[in-house]
């Protein structure tokens, strides 16, 4: 019965965000607030259903309950408790749930904030979230209703694809999907704007908070997707090019354009338009990401559940909400004020070359991406667009921005003085310059990119403390005066500066595969193998049954000179209820390095191929994006951002008057 | 001192710029394919890095386990060992396999859209930028308070005086 009061629910859900959609509108038509008013109890409503329907579906899973198509086709009675939750959202049914018990989550966030929204503006926004749930929950009712029972039921589930059953894969969906369905408040927010006629600093306050949560949450879920693509798909790469992987990128840099060109919007009252077709950009960005994926137009690595049927609904959906989006924006922006204009040499010049920049490179891999599609569906010819093309173009955009960027935090707004600001940075630029030519000369003859693009992101890091620094540091104070300056700092400062050295920290990993050595090699026991400045010892090949599937490893001793280190277990993987073994890489972090290893085929005289690699520096490009999130979030707590704020003595004033 | 400065960004940039080419990493084979001859297998690793594996998804002959691929790499490097060229053996799989093969799309009319697009975004959306920036500055034109405003702004700083908002964090001037 849980299953069908689940199912109930959802049905619920939809005819409350109608609700959603009709009531609050009737009200903005005939001005009449009460009506308006409904907008917050029907959002709060909408989640409450969905997430009692996403409960009963766990509940199937944990319960293992055949008799649910979804659950037989994505679950199997002896796999551990964590993965039977997490194969609620490894497929498309239930993934799809996700994303609107996630959009859902955002609107009912929004309706019980504690920003002082002019309730017109609030209700216009929470019409548009309504209307995109809406859309998505007649998607999921009609065509992939994760609720459907089976009429024989098996007496066994066909299990998860082993390659999802990984902790890193059961919390990147939800990360991923908070991020991507974040942008929804900012989408919302500009189409409220526009019916509302009205847009000025204080909307730019109102929206900043939301986009920078979901950036938060989808740099951390692109991280943790990159991650485990490195380690679970065997081949050492950590970011592919793929389009599923491009989907996410792209709203991730139209996002991080939206916090931009929020902040100019904030402080001088300009780009305001723009700040607008941003808005709706980075959320149809999103969508175009989500139909990607879930529709099977691409065929990627990553593409478990496609199905084309469904691709025209969702389709449908795109073309509704990005194409009414933009024509309200063609139809309503000349009546938005425009904003202030500016100097060519400020802050706020630095912010918009900054979103050029962005907005160009977010263009560039949808054009990449999108690219093979259309030649093959207009002339018939099939192309390749891969790594190198995007290499190619975003590498020639990245960097310059990225030699920029601390140059751009040191001018100030309005009217900024260059050469002042170059002044200030140059200890730092030349330090960082100082030891990219070090590392030049010491590793001549190698590869040229890995200390350019190590000595741009060292760069960044130090480019963002000594913006710090020279906020904070006063000769005459003390250490303590000085360091209780540094706490005093609003948490945006703080949080831009960490944001942007994660940035660096990145860069500096990326720059560092080009020191990577990597060896392939054929290796029986007692063999010995280099691993960059360690070796590794192959001790023994051991098969062994794991929870849920049967294993075949090499256990690798590693050393450095005479020590031993520890022990590594590459080895292949077959899962219950599948047949193709699945690959499971030997991994050892030695400082901020990794020894990788890999196995290929196990020979019949007892041999295994091996793939080697030892890869310095690696963890700094997930770390660095961590910082980037952690950089996100205390902005976050910075007070003007404060979404649960209480209110200010003026604004409950200005709400009693 | 200034025009150093600026020289040496320049430079930086230009050596980002130069450094462009080489940045993929080599990735795995089977050990038994391996040319004995460091500077062919090290050809043979880069080619087959371009070149994608038909019956994969978005992965390279270079990356892939299947035995299509294999085949392919072991083509490639009998050609190779045999004294082709690069360019060579790279015509001869496009025109058995068509471009698709190439995981960098060839420069051609049919392409052209797809290459240009980043620099044309980028260069138009400076262009207007320019523009705008041109066109005289707003601030510097408008007219004076008349006596009206002149009263009205006298009687709101009077009355902000008390409190002071106190939001936005100093700015360094």
């Amino acid at each position: 019965m849980t299953v069908e009061w689940g199912h109930f629910a959802l049905i619920l859900a939809l005819v409350l965000s109608l609700c959603q959609v009709g009531l609050p509108l009737w009200g903005l038509v005939s001005r009449d607030a009460a009506l308006m008013q409904t907008a917050r109890g029907t959002a709060v409503g909408a989640f409450v259903f969905t997430l009692l329907a996403f409960a009963a579906l766990t509940y199937a899973y944990v319960q293992s309950d055949f008799s649910v198509i979804n659950v037989a086709m994505n679950s199997h009675s002896t796999k551990p408790l964590a993965y039977k939750i997490s194969g609620v959202w490894s497929n498309h049914e239930g993934s799809m749930l996700l994303w609107v018990l996630i959009l859902t989550l955002f609107a009912a966030l929004v309706a019980m904030a504690r920003q002082a929204i002019p309730l017109p503006l609030l209700a216009a926004v929470l019409v548009v979230q309504g209307a995109v749930a809406t859309a998505f929950f007649s998607f999921i009712l009609i065509t992939s209703n994760p609720f459907l029972r089976a009429m024989d039921v098996p007496a066994e589930g066909r299990g998860l694809n082993p390659i999802l059953q990984d902790p890193g894969l059961a919390i990147h969906p939800p990360l991923l999907y908070i991020g991507y369905v974040g942008f929804s408040i900012a989408f919302s927010f500009a189409i409220g704007a526009l019916i509302h006629g009205r847009i000025d600093a204080v909307w730019a306050r109102f929206v900043r908070p939301w986009t920078l949560l979901a950036w938060s949450f989808l740099t951390l879920g692109i991280a943790m997707g990159s991650y485990w693509a490195y380690y679970e798909l065997g081949w050492g790469g950590f970011w592919f090019w793929d389009p599923v992987e491009n989907a996410s990128l792209m709203p991730w840099l139209a996002g991080t354009a939206l916090l931009h060109s929020t902040v100019v919007m904030e402080k001088r009252d300009a780009l305001k338009v723009w700040t607008i077709l941003l808005s709706i950009l980075t959320f149809s960005l999103s969508l175009i990401g989500t139909f990607l994926v879930r529709s099977g137009v691409l065929t990627s690595v990553h593409t478990f559940a496609s199905d084309p049927s469904r691709g025209k609904f969702i389709l449908g959906i795109l073309v509704f909400f990005i194409g009414g989006g933009l024509s309200l924006f063609a139809w309503r922006a000349h009546s938005l004020r425009q904003g202030g204009l500016f100097a060519p040499i400020s802050r706020e010049a630095g912010l918009v070359l900054n979103n050029l920049v962005l907005a160009t490179m977010a263009a560039t891999v949808l054009i990449g991406t999108l690219y093979p599609l259309v030649l093959e569906a207009t002339t018939g010819d099939k192309i390749s667009v891969g790594a190198p093309f995007f290499e190619a173009t975003m590498l020639p955009l990245f960097l310059p921005l990225a030699v920029l960027q601390p140059l751009g935090t040191a001018l100030s707004w309005k009217r900024a003085d260059l050469w002042a600001a170059m002044q200030r940075l140059s200890w730092v630029f030349g330090f960082s310059v100082l030891v990219m030519g070090i590392v030049l000369y010491v590793t001549r003859g190698g590869s040229m990119i890995a200390p350019v693009g190590a000595g741009i992101g060292l760069w960044l890091v130090l480019g963002s403390m000594a913006d710090l620094w020279l906020r904070v540091w006063r000769a005459k104070a003390g250490w303590a005066a000085n360091l209780s300056r540094l706490i005093g700092l609003p948490r945006s400062a703080l949080g831009t500066a960490l944001a942007h050295a994660g940035l660096g920290i990145s860069l500096i990993g990326i720059a560092a595969t080009g020191w990577g050595t990597e060896v392939i090699a054929t290796v029986g026991k007692g063999a010995e193998i280099p691993a960059g400045p360690y070796r590794v010892v192959l001790e023994q090949v051991i098969t062994r049954n794991g929870p849920d599937y049967r294993e075949t490893i090499g256990r690798f001793q590693v050393y450095s000179d005479q020590n031993r280190l520890g022990v590594i277990e590459p080895g292949k993987r077959l899962f219950i209820g599948q047949t193709m073994p699945k690959t499971e890489a030997g991994l050892m972090t030695i400082g901020l390095g990794q020894i990788y290893a890999s196995l290929g085929e196990f020979q019949t005289d007892g041999t295994v191929s091996l793939r080697l690699y030892w890869k310095p520096l690696v963890i700094l490009i997930w770390a660095g994006a961590l910082v980037m999130a952690l950089g996100g979030f205390l902005s976050l707590l910075d007070r003007r951002s404060r979404i649960a704020a209480p209110k200010t003595a003026r604004q409950a004033q200005g709400e009693a008057a | 001192m200034k025009r150093q400065r600026a020289r040496s960004l320049t430079l930086a940039v230009l050596l980002v710029m130069l450094a462009l080419a080489g940045l993929s990493p080599l990735r795995a084979v089977e050990p038994d394919e391996r040319l004995a001859d460091p500077a062919q297998a090290m050809r043979a690793r880069a080619l087959s890095a371009g070149l994608r594996c038909l019956v994969c998804q978005n992965q390279s002959i270079d990356d892939s386990t299947a035995p299509l691929a294999r085949d392919l790499r072991i083509l490639l490097r009998e050609r190779i060992a045999a004294g082709d060229d690069d360019a060579a053996i790279k015509r001869d799989m496009v025109a058995r396999y068509g471009d698709f093969i190439l995981l960098q799309p060839p420069f051609n009319p049919r392409t052209l859209v797809l290459w240009t697009a980043p620099f044309v975004l980028l260069a138009a959306g400076g262009w207007v930028l320019l523009r705008r920036s041109r066109r005289p500055s707003a601030l510097e034109h408008t007219a004076p308070l008349t006596e009206q405003e002149r009263e009205n702004l006298r009687h709101l700083l009077a009355q902000d005086q008390p409190d002071t908002p106190s939001g936005h964090p100093p700015h360094r001037s």
